[in-house]
C-alpha cells in the first residue's frame, strides 16, 4: 500500500506522519507536493496538520484551491481513503469533502495537550481496531477546532453514524456534540483534529494513534507482522 | 473606471463568536454596563473595474468562491465612495 502526504506550503505535521507510517509501521509513503496534479500509484491519501498559507482568511481556505486538490476530490470520490489531521481535517471541509467547518475554540487559545476520546463508530477503514466506545487518549494541538455544523447537518451525522470521534470527560474548544473527528457518508474520508501520528511510539508514552494507522494498511492487505 | 467595494464578513447570528464574547466582557469591565453585545467581524475593500461584469456579480462570485464559509458565515457590501 503506497500512501501519499500532501504537502502545503505551512504544513508542519508531515515528517511526523511520515515517520509514523514509514519507521513506526513499516509502510510505503511519500511526500507529494501541493502543485502535483496527480495521485496515479497511490492508494491512500493523507493530509497533515500545520498551518497552510499561514492559516490567512480561514484555516484551509485558500489550501483547497491548490493543484492537487481537485485530485484529492476525484480520489476520494472513487471511494479510496482519505484521512486528513487538524489542518488536514479544516482543508477537507473547506473542500467540501466533509460537512460543516472548524471555527476558533470558545476560549480563543491555541491548546496544546493530550485529550480523552471516544471511539464512537468503529466500523471505519481507520478504526476498525478499537473496540467500541474504546477510550483512548490523543494530543490536540490546534486553535480552531471547534467543530460547527448546522442542526440539521448534525443530527444527519449523528443518524449515520458518522461522528468517529468524541471528546471525552472535557470538550477542550467548544465542538458541538463534542465532535472530535467526522468521517463521510460514504466512509471513505475521515477528518480529525488530535493528532494519532504524534502518538505511536511507547517510548514516547503514547500508542493510542497507532491503530488508526494499521487498521487501514491491515485493511489493504498489509501484513501486521511487519508492524514494528 | 475604478470602483471600491467593501464586503463585510460576520458569523451568523446562530454562530457562537468567542472574540465577540471576551470583548464584550473586557467593554463591561471597563464601565461600560449599557454594551450589551459586540461582534467581530472582518472586511475585504476590493478595487474593481465594472466595465465587463456588475460589481454585484464580482462580489457574490468572489465572495461565494473564497471570503465566506457559508457554513459560520454571512456577507454583504457597500460601495466606498472616491476619496481624493
Amino acid at each position: 500500500m503506497k500512501i501519499a502526504i500532501i504537502v502545503f506550503p505551512g504544513s508542519n505535521c508531515d515528517v511526523d506522519l511520515f515517520e509514523a507510517l514509514h519507521s513506526v509501521c513499516g509502510a510505503t509513503a511519500q511526500y507529494v507536493s501541493y502543485q502535483e496534479k496527480s495521485l496515479a500509484g497511490f492508494d491512500a491519501v493523507m493530509i497533515p496538520g500545520g498551518f497552510s498559507y499561514g492559516d490567512y482568511l480561514r484555516c484551509g481556505a485558500i489550501a483547497r484551491f491548490s493543484n492537487i486538490m481537485p485530485e484529492v476530490v476525484r480520489f476520494a470520490a472513487a471511494g479510496k481513503p482519505v484521512l486528513g489531521i487538524c489542518n488536514g481535517f479544516q482543508i477537507l471541509t473547506e473542500a467540501g469533502l466533509l460537512p460543516g467547518a472548524l471555527k476558533r475554540n470558545n476560549g480563543l487559545k491555541f491548546i496544546c495537550k493530550t485529550t480523552a476520546l471516544t471511539v464512537e463508530n468503529n466500523e471505519t477503514p481507520f478504526t476498525n481496531q478499537y473496540q467500541a466506545k474504546e477510550k483512548i487518549y490523543l494530543p490536540i494541538a490546534h486553535a480552531d477546532g471547534s467543530y460547527y455544523a448546522q442542526k440539521d447537518v448534525l443530527a444527519q451525522l449523528e443518524a449515520k453514524h458518522q461522528v468517529v470521534f468524541r471528546y471525552a470527560d472535557e470538550n477542550p474548544n467548544g465542538s458541538l456534540n463534542d465532535i472530535a473527528g467526522i468521517i463521510n457518508e460514504t466512509g471513505n474520508v475521515l477528518g480529525m483534529m488530535p493528532h494519532p501520528e504524534r502518538a505511536v511510539e511507547a517510548l514516547l508514552g503514547n500508542v493510542d494513534g497507532l491503530r488508526v494507522f494499521t487498521a487501514l494498511l491491515a485493511g489493504n492487505g498489509y501484513q501486521k507482522e511487519a508492524i514494528r | 473606471m475604478t470602483v471600491k467595494a467593501r464586503i463585510f464578513v460576520t458569523y451568523k447570528e446562530s454562530v457562537f463568536d468567542p472574540q465577540g464574547q471576551a470583548i464584550t466582557d473586557a467593554v463591561q469591565s471597563l464601565g461600560h454596563p449599557e454594551v450589551e453585545k459586540i461582534n467581530v467581524g472582518k472586511f475585504f475593500d476590493v478595487q474593481l473595474d465594472p466595465a465587463t461584469k456588475s460589481v454585484a456579480q464580482t462580489v457574490s462570485e468572489i465572495s461565494e468562491q473564497l471570503l465566506v464559509n457559508f457554513n459560520l458565515e454571512t456577507y454583504r457590501y457597500e460601495l466606498l465612495e472616491e476619496q481624493q
